[in-house]
């Protein structure tokens, strides 16, 4: 089958790739694995989906993206440079002091960071601030928010989650990147999260479930998702942690780790 | 005895919120079940959907207020202090003083109002805690007179504060006529030779009465009213300790951390006097109520003449 969106693929191995740069030349060990593991959904939304303005960061009608897993922070940050909102340059000064892209998002110092994020759990909740207070505005703007599969063991998410649907939160959007794995191991061992479409069922959200590699199927479901009255949408993104370079590919060891020169020259080259 | 207010601080908040959302539709209330004993029952009637309550769920509640903060709105987020300020510290933290954000955060049961509900809702560790978060501004009304315009003042200002409030009517000792600045100490007796007394919250009350025994005694005592804990009037405090040469801080909280250390940390550093701290002393509390409280925890009115005298002798 051929995919209907080839240039957002051609975009999410750019993507990949400058993740792979920070990798290797920030300030510090970044987190590659969880980073590729959001790349195809990141440019989905930025490229596809999301109505921004890069040249009016604070536009107030734009949609907003919180990357609750905010560790991945990498993947944003290639992205909105993609888009235009910074120079590729920062990317050499991440995780450095006096840099604008910090270690995780902050919604002060990197232009296009609609929430500052990272410490786990949060992302739903400011999300489900963000809507309340857009609808009260008349505002069109819709709300995504990025989940890790790992952060979902977190209670303030599911206070999150029994709450938004009460509020009719209908222009928030919940992806969660699933990729079982998270920074001790396997989420399945560690703190099980099935049933997980139940769960969220059970909640009151719209679930689809994504295969959170293939551009059509996610376009698709987040197409689906502005659809939904009343109810906000979480999508269930089956996803592989460090996708795209293959020695990192569900291999945990790489959650946070800076690659060697010969590791950082494969991977590019696995992504030319 | 003194004269007690018509109503508590924390409907005074709510009084004051609620003519700022008459006045400003960006203005925004959350809650986590509290909200009607918080003091937003009227403006929930008027703007009910300007109020935004989620449920027993104040760290969820303090994430919703910095994302509906995130896009443009001035946000009230009030609970019982024990729970704005130690179950969702983090999100006070990280989600809303730093980025900076618009929203002003209330406790309500706050030092021992908590009373007769025990320590599981006294909160005597809450100035010490949002004091030492950047960005954070931290204001102890007295009453509910200084509250209703305390909070007004807040409001004009952009970015994080904290203001503790009280469960039931405080001794009254102000009336509309209170001015407030951000940063600024209310001077209640100019002069003084022998201690100052800095102190806040609905200790003011038993400070005046305090200051009146020792006047009676013979000491002249100088009578500071520091609503504004951070930023603090640092001015006032040297100008304190420079003409009285002794200061005795009160105040309804843990003798760590609080207005007392916030002093103190002016003090030692610009001009070193002696200094007692009025407060409770690393101890939990129990259930009973405020006023008892008050008085066995250390924070009686004969407390307060004792550190006086005991101060002046080690002048």
């Amino acid at each position: 089958m051929t995919c209907k969106n080839e240039e957002l693929v051609r975009i999410a191995k750019t993507i990949r790739r400058d993740i792979i740069e920070m990798a290797y030349k920030a300030g510090g060990a970044t987190h590659p694995g969880p980073a590729l593991s959001c790349a195809d959904i990141v440019t989905a939304l930025y490229f596809k989906i999301m109505n921004v303005r890069p040249d009016e960061p604070d536009w107030a009608d734009r949609d907003r993206l919180i990357l609750s897993k905010g560790h991945a922070s990498p993947a944003i940050y290639a992205a909105l440079a993609e888009k235009g909102y910074f120079d590729k340059e920062l990317f050499n000064t991440l995780r450095f002091p006096g840099s604008r892209l910090q270690g995780h998002p902050d919604m002060r110092k990197t232009p296009g960071v609609d929430m500052t994020s990272g410490s786990l759990g949060h992302g739903l909740s400011a999300g489900l601030g963000v809507s309340l207070a857009l609808k009260l505005r008349k505002s069109p703007a819709r709300v995504y928010v990025i989940l890790g599969d790992g952060e979902l063991d977190e209670g303030i998410v599911w206070e999150a989650a029994m709450s938004a649907p009460n509020f009719g939160a209908d222009n928030l959007t919940a992806i969660v990147d699933y990729n079982h794995f998270q920074s001790g191991g396997c989420t399945d061992k560690i703190q099980c999260l099935e049933p997980l479409v139940d769960k969220w069922k059970a909640f009151g959200w719209r679930v689809y479930e994504a295969n959170g590699h293939n551009m059509d199927d996610i376009i698709n479901k987040l197409e689906m998702a502005k659809m939904s009255i009343c109810k906000p949408t979480v999508i269930i993104a089956h996803t592989i942690k460090g996708k795209g370079a293959s020695f990192m590919e569900n291999n945990n060891a790489w959650h946070q780790k800076m690659p060697t020169e010969a590791q950082y020259l494969q991977a590019l080259k696995e992504l030319e | 005895m003194q004269e007690m207010d018509r109503i508590s601080t924390r409907e005074a908040f709510g009084n004051a919120v609620l003519r700022l959302a008459e006045k400003n539709e960006n203005v925004i209330a959350v809650a986590a079940d509290t909200g009607k004993s918080m003091g937003f029952g009227d403006m929930a009637k008027k703007y009910p959907e300007r109020v935004i309550d989620v449920g027993i769920a104040e760290q969820n509640m303090m994430t919703v207020a910095a994302g509906a903060a995130s896009v443009g709105n001035l946000v009230f987020a009030a609970s019982y202090a024990v729970f704005t300020c130690m179950r969702a510290l983090e999100e006070v933290r990280t989600f809303i003083a730093y980025p900076n954000l618009n929203v002003k955060v209330a406790g309500g049961m706050a030092g021992l109002s908590g009373s007769i509900e025990g320590v599981t809702h006294q909160s005597l560790e809450d100035v010490s805690f949002m004091r030492s978060i950047p960005n954070m501004m931290v204001v102890v009304p007295a009453d509910a007179a200084s509250t209703e315009i305390i909070v007004e003042e807040v409001a004009k200002k952009y970015g994080p504060a904290y203001i503790r409030l009280g469960r039931y009517e405080s001794p009254k000792v102000f009336d509309s006529s209170y001015k407030f600045s951000i940063g600024k100490a209310n001077v209640l007796k100019e002069s003084g030779k022998d201690a100052a007394i800095i102190c806040n919250g609905v200790m003011v009350g038993r400070c005046i009465d305090a200051e009146k025994i020792l006047a009676e005694k013979g000491y002249n005592v100088k009578l500071i009213e520091m609503p504004c804990v951070k930023p603090i009037d640092e001015q006032c405090i040297i100008e304190a300790a420079k003409q009285t040469g002794a200061i005795v801080t009160v105040e309804e909280h843990s003798i760590i951390g609080g207005l007392g250390s916030a002093v103190a940390e002016v003090v030692v550093q610009n001009c070193s006097v002696p200094m007692k701290f009025v407060g409770i002393k690393d101890v939990f509390t129990e259930s009973g109520v405020q006023d008892k409280l008050l008085d066995i925890y250390g924070l009686s009115v004969e407390d307060i003449v004792a550190a006086v005298e005991d101060i002046v002798k080690r002048k």
